[in-house]
């Protein structure tokens, strides 16, 4: 019966006005959604936003208040977990504690009627380079191990949707990294759909083509990584992906593409297509890594922050974080590359920022 | 090469000494427990096992016997008890199954549909501990006697001819045993069924096992160690009980539990009741170490 099901559905992955609610809290709000299938695909949001709600009325875990799901044509909303398409790597692997490595990967299949298991069931252990260990018991593994015997036991199965729920939370950062690669590389090798739930953006951004940002049951932006990071069109999203400053300005004038806003009495330049305000009020938004520092008298052309004052600096490697106090009391926050480009600047220096115009970006104001 | 060996021989001297400080420390801890399993236990046992080789003195004084290594005693004993031998195990091994057949569904209820329910009903099967064993037997022989609600509805129901009893049948027997030993066989397995990651049962399903392949290959499995502890727990009791057969039962459904009894406070024949003891442990031993290795459950608890 499952059979049927799983060999024949292929296709994009569509929600249509998915909400799920336990009693009085909406975990997700009207979702729609559609995912193409073979892509890499990422819900990122911070616990509780939603994500693994979603994630579990995908694989038929928990059942939708409204709304439907399908694949392809095919509407899997009514249809048992054990039914659909669609397996999972859970969180903390959830391996069989009782069955060998073998019977973990090969459980799927056998549960569907396929008698002969062998041949599948150890290709998909060498994809995750682990033949060697089919007859171990999943303790006797470790995390990393168990955790590709979970990637391993699902694409086995090679359903038209893979979920991964947070799949790497329980590893060790340079751990998780080997990983990172790995997964897109099976996710390449297999060309399966994968849904990849995390609250790390820089996993989401490592791994997905494109990256869904959900905030309070709903889905703020969506898009592929770059275009989420250098483009946010909510506050959530420019704080969720990095890190950003706000300045609180008004829009003055648009001409030829360019939009002129007035910020602290000093004016800027933006390009229009970047301003995400529906109001003249506007937020307007720079990356800390997008500005330059400079000493008093060397800047460079470009918007421009003067008067400031360094009130602290720290060194993380790769870069050196300022904090810049501007004249009306706003921290500011600089990095500049570890390159030699920066100038000698200490704490309690007067410095002006400066930055291009067209990594500015601006949202709806107060 | 020789300075190496010199330093390690002096580094490995402290430290040895150490290692013989701290392994003594458990044993010390141990010797409370060690003097009451000597005193209560190791005693006792090889007072009975004397015993069992013992006969009756010359005299024929009651309860006055001599040391002759009698040791056919013991083919003495089990002959002459045989059919209360089988009668105890087929007794213990049914009421085992209907414990078994009536806890699995009380447990797996209790661990994952019962929700704030959980702990009443949990209660529930440890209350009838707060009263005594022998009460709760009497109990049971006031409801089903000849004079009480089963067999006065039975008969009026003309489903139990007038005259019959259930009472001082084999039946109320193995009911008996069923319903007092049935929290060992229900606890065990609602602990292991409690225990189950959820995860699991969610895996499962997610890899095509709908709820009955998901019983079959996931829940059951890993609920055997409770299983195999409730069926120990309730098996071993049960074939020894004799408090059931006595009050529920008629001098055909005697069990060796009764014989001992019998032999000891009634016939006072110790040698021939303590080599029942010794052969009823020793098929006990047997059954349990042949069940535990079929089951072959120690690698999962």
């Amino acid at each position: 019966m499952a059979d049927e099901v799983s060999k024949f559905v292929q296709g994009d992955l569509k929600l249509v006005n998915l909400t799920k609610q336990f009693g009085d809290f909406t975990a997700v709000d009207d979702l729609t959604l559609t995912i193409p299938r073979g892509s890499f695909f990422a819900l990122l949001g911070p616990s509780g936003c939603g994500k693994t709600t979603t994630l579990r009325m995908i694989a038929g875990l928990e059942e939708p208040t409204s709304g439907s799901i399908s694949i392809g044509d095919k509407n899997i909303t009514d249809l048992k977990s054990y039914s659909r398409p669609v397996n999972t790597v859970f969180q903390n692997y959830a391996l069989f504690p009782h069955l060998s490595i073998f019977e973990n990967v090969a459980f799927g299949l056998r549960r569907r009627g396929i008698k002969d298991v062998n041949e599948t069931v150890m290709k998909a252990l060498e994809l995750v380079e682990l033949g060697h260990l089919k007859d171990r018991k999943p303790a006797q593994l470790s995390g990393g191990q168990q955790q590709r015997i979970a990637v391993a036991r699902a694409i086995v199965n090679r359903p038209a949707v893979l979920l991964l729920d947070e799949p790497l939370g329980a590893l060790d950062l340079k751990l998780r990294r080997q990983m990172q690669i790995e997964l897109k590389w099976i996710q390449t090798e297999v060309g399966i759909t994968f849904i990849h739930v995390t609250h790390d953006q820089e996993e989401a951004m490592t791994m997905a083509d494109t990256i869904a940002v959900m905030n309070n049951g709903k889905i703020e932006q969506l898009g592929s990584p770059s275009e989420l990071y250098e483009n946010p069109k909510t506050i959530f999203v420019a704080n969720f992906l990095g890190q950003s400053n706000f300045l609180q300005g008004t829009v003055e004038s648009e001409a030829n593409g360019e939009t002129t806003i007035v910020a602290h009495g000093i004016k800027f330049t933006m390009p229009t297509a970047r301003n995400n305000a529906s109001t003249s009020s506007v937020k307007i938004g720079v990356r800390p890594e997008k500005f330059r520092i400079h000493d008093v008298g060397s800047e460079l052309p470009g918007n421009l922050l003067a008067g400031g004052v360094v009130t602290d600096i720290s060194f993380v490697g790769v870069s050196t974080q300022y904090m810049v106090e501007m004249p009306w009391k706003q921290e500011i926050m600089v990095f500049e590359q570890n390159d030699g480009g920066a100038p000698n600047i200490k704490k309690g220096d007067p410095v002006s920022l400066t930055w291009e115009p067209r990594f500015t970006f601006a949202l709806d104001g107060e | 090469m020789e300075s190496n060996l010199k330093t390690l021989q002096k580094e490995q001297t402290p430290s040895l000494l150490k290692n013989i400080k701290l392994d003594f420390t458990p044993y010390l801890l141990l010797i409370p427990g060690l003097l009451w399993l000597f005193t209560f236990f190791i005693l006792p046992i090889l007072n009975l096992a004397t015993t069992s080789t013992k006969t009756r003195s010359a005299s024929y004084e009651t309860g006055s016997f001599d040391q002759t290594w009698r040791f056919l005693n013991y083919v003495d004993a089990f002959v002459e008890n045989q059919d209360q031998f089988y009668r105890s195990f087929i007794y213990a091994l049914i009421a085992t199954l209907l414990a078994l057949a009536i806890s699995y569904p009380l447990a797996y209820a209790i661990a994952f549909r019962s929700g704030a329910m959980k702990n009443i009903l949990l209660i529930m099967v440890i209350a009838p501990f707060f009263t005594s064993f022998l009460l709760r037997t009497l109990a049971w022989k006031q409801i089903l006697g000849s004079q009480g609600p089963v067999v006065t509805v039975l008969q009026n129901l003309h489903i139990m001819k007038v005259g019959d009893t259930i009472t001082a049948t084999s039946f109320s027997v193995i009911m008996g045993l069923t319903y007092n030993f049935l929290p060992f066989m229900t606890l065990p397995i609602y602990a292991s069924l409690e225990r189950i990651d959820p995860k699991l049962i969610e895996a499962s399903g997610d890899l095509f096992a709908n709820g009955l392949n998901t019983f079959r290959k996931v829940t059951l499995p890993l609920s055997m160690p409770g299983v195999v502890a409730g069926t120990l727990l309730t098996f071993i009791p049960a074939s020894g009980d004799y408090i059931n057969a006595s009050i529920l039962g008629n001098p055909n459904t005697k069990m060796i539990g009764n014989v001992i009894d019998s032999r000891f406070f009634r016939v006072v024949d110790y040698p021939t009741a303590a080599a029942l003891s010794f052969i009823l442990m020793a098929i006990i031993l047997i059954i349990v170490s042949v069940y535990i290795r079929k089951t072959g459950t120690d690698e999962l608890v």
